[in-house]
């Protein structure tokens, strides 16, 4: 089913330093906590999900997998391969096979250039080109693929003139450029209008499926994770706390954080509504809570869950939580 | 009983290339005491709609014809496109307040936010005494879930949920009929969301105020409204009860946004989305504005823009729905 391990990274831990604020003790400024010990792997021709509120450091695991900054410590593996590359050749190297897509094609593309400009930049700054027949060949393929046609029309058109769906299908152009074996999407629709999502979705799924491409997706929106995704792994602050293949994770979720996640979205087909209770919010991640950082909004915290850091617990194949609730239960078992 | 009658109201921007008619002909009831959702992509003219019923548009913007009718509890009706600048003021904030999408931006960065309540009062109720004002304050912030030591606090110190819980309080500052909800929870997540949609309906519940809440987000309305309205390409193109519209849309549109939202449960059922891309509002396509993305066309819906007629449920504007309906 999944092909083999392309991308990995392995107890990621990621603390930023404020440039400013008040100095805690010895001089010090406190570090933000962003990302704490989080693996993940992603597979050829599969598309997993991320999933998680903003604030909760996922666009941090894709700027770490990307290697836009160095992590604190933990290691990421490219096809095995454990890689450090933040500059220089071996970071251009490194682009040529993992590449980002953001969440706002308003402003990822250059308004002063076409969109020819915009594909045949990177096929000329990796070495894709070699001539500019070549050249223009290729960018038409590129359109082609993201289903930007008539081609002609598209190549010479400035992004004003583009909807926010055609952007994003020339950001993704833009990646495929220099033809990739994993793709970062951070948000890629959530700035799109409903009937357009769709599509961009479809366009990604078909590129893992027949590109063997391996996709991470990022999203706050579990529902659309389910459809688009093989597995899903939720992210609360900073850290990892389920993981599982998208149907089980959605359908029996183990970890009460993904519960309330679930609980929470949108629904029309919904009987009842959910009952109202106030969980209040995210916590800071300068001082995130002890033990569990769920448990200060958590309706089934024990005493231990403020003190210790629950450890992995295994509810079923390839669906894992950290939670002491989960623990227990399986010691019962 | 309504509280609020728009009738056949256009709304132009004015640009070098030609107006574009942003709002065009919209009717529509707000009764008092209800949720009523108005639905579209953007540049659908849903906030257009909003700003021109609270008189909040600026040139190049220009409300071309058309009318907009409050009626209070008890008296005189007023027509609001009529309203000078004192009876404006007057209007504003007692009987007709909004809530803007980005409570970020709505708020006032260098006053607190006990102080930006205290404004609208002193402003809008000058006969109150700074005492009672202060125990109003309190009392609002209480209701809406935020602490009255936060009244000293300034926006930034505050969570993007408390934030949109200040801007809502202060909205309700001086219980009006009407409350305008400009996506109020876009920039919210989930969790955060479900809560302050909660409170709403509880504060509705409570003071009896009518709510047009505007969004993108069909599913969230579906769960929030007692009516819902669609509009695409500056027309109402369906309404009617957010029960029906679930169950049996009536026009293709709807359907389409419809069956573009993941379901969390049950079977994965097959998206369908909607095919291409809304129309340029300077030159819309002729006949019914949906006919080039609609998997219903026929002949007939480029030549002839369809009416929006009572139908079964609420109101439709579709020439399928003339005799039999939309199939699924």
């Amino acid at each position: 089913m999944s092909g083999e391990i392309v991308l990995e990274g392995r107890n990621l831990t990621k603390h930023f330093t404020a440039a400013r604020g008040p100095r805690g003790r010895f001089g010090r400024r406190p570090p933000v906590r962003a990302v704490e010990e989080v693996s993940l792997a992603l597979r050829a021709g599969t598309v997993t999900a991320l999933v998680g509120e903003s604030g909760c450091g996922k666009s941090t695991v894709a700027r770490l997998l990307a290697q836009v900054y160095p992590a604190t410590s933990g290691e990421v593996l490219l096809r095995g391969e454990r890689v450090k590359a933040h500059r220089g050749p071996a970071f251009r190297d490194y682009r040529r096979q993992v590449q980002l897509i953001f969440q706002d094609p308003f402003a990822s593309l250059n308004p002063f250039h076409r969109v020819r400009y915009h594909l045949a930049r990177p096929l000329r700054i990796h070495g894709h080109v070699r001539s500019s027949a070549h050249e223009q060949e290729q960018v038409a393929e590129l359109l082609e693929r993201v289903s930007l046609t008539p081609v002609d029309q598209f190549m010479d058109k400035m992004p004003h003139e583009l909807s926010g769906g055609q952007r994003q299908r020339v950001a993704i152009a833009r990646a495929l450029a220099v033809r990739p074996i994993a793709l970062i999407a951070d948000e890629p629709v959530s700035m799109l209008d409903v009937s357009i999502r769709l599509g961009v979705l479809r366009l990604l799924e078909e590129l893992a499926d027949e590109s063997g491409l391996a996709l991470l997706y990022i999203t706050h929106d579990i529902a659309s994770a389910r459809y688009f995704a093989e597995d899903i792994t939720v992210m609360y602050a900073g850290r990892l706390i389920e993981s599982g293949d998208g149907e089980t994770l959605t359908q029996s979720p183990a970890h009460p954080y993904t519960k309330l996640l679930l609980e929470s979205a949108p629904d029309p087909d919904r009987v009842t509504a959910p009952a109202a209770t106030r969980h209040g919010e995210p916590p800071s991640l300068i001082e995130p809570p002890s033990g569990c950082r769920f448990h200060p909004r958590c309706p089934v915290a024990l005493p231990v869950c403020s003190e210790r850091v629950p450890g992995r617990t295994e509810v079923g194949e390839g669906h894992w939580t950290h939670c002491w609730q989960a623990e227990e239960t399986a010691l019962l078992r | 009983m309504n509280v609020l009658e728009i009738r056949e109201l256009s709304v132009d921007y004015q640009s070098g290339s030609g107006a574009v008619h942003a709002v065009s002909d919209v009717s529509l009831d707000l009764r008092r005491g209800e949720i009523l959702g108005l639905a579209g992509e953007s540049g659908s003219g849903k906030s257009t709609l909003a700003n021109a019923v609270a008189r909040l548009l600026r040139p190049p913007a220009a409300i071309t014809s058309g009318s907009v009718v409050y009626h209070r509890r008890d008296g005189e009706p007023v027509d609001v496109l009529g309203l000078g600048r004192g009876e404006l003021r007057a209007f504003r904030w007692k009987e007709l307040a909004v809530v803007f999408q980005s409570a970020m931006n709505a708020l006032n960065p260098v006053s607190t936010i006990g102080d930006q309540i205290d404004d609208v009062l002193r402003i809008h109720a000058p006969r109150m005494s700074r005492k009672e004002r202060v125990e109003r304050t309190v009392e609002l912030l209480r209701r809406v879930g935020i602490g009255a030591d936060r009244r000293r606090g300034y926006p930034h110190e505050l969570s993007g949920g408390m934030r949109q819980r200040a801007a809502i309080a202060i909205a309700l500052a001086l219980n009006p009929e009407i409350i305008i909800m400009d996506e109020p929870t876009t920039a919210l997540d989930v969790v955060v969301q479900r809560e302050i949609l909660h409170e709403i309906r509880t504060l509705r519940e409570e003071y009896g105020f009518a709510v047009v809440f505007i969004t993108h987000d069909l599913s969230l309305l579906m769960e929030i409204s007692d009516r819902i309205a669609i509009m695409y390409a500056g027309r109402v193109v369906e309404t009617g009860s957010a029960k029906a519209l679930h169950k049996a849309p009536s026009h293709p549109y709807t359907l389409g946004l419809l069956r573009s939202f993941p379901r969390l449960h049950g079977p994965r059922e097959e998206l369908l989305g909607i095919p291409g891309t809304p129309p340029d509002l300077r030159s819309p396509p002729p006949g019914c504005a949906f006919h080039p993305r609609c998997r219903f066309a026929m002949d007939a819906c480029s030549l002839r823009r369809p009416e929006l007629v009572p139908g079964a449920e609420g109101q439709v504007a579709c020439l399928l729905n003339d005799d039999k309906g939309v199939r699924q």
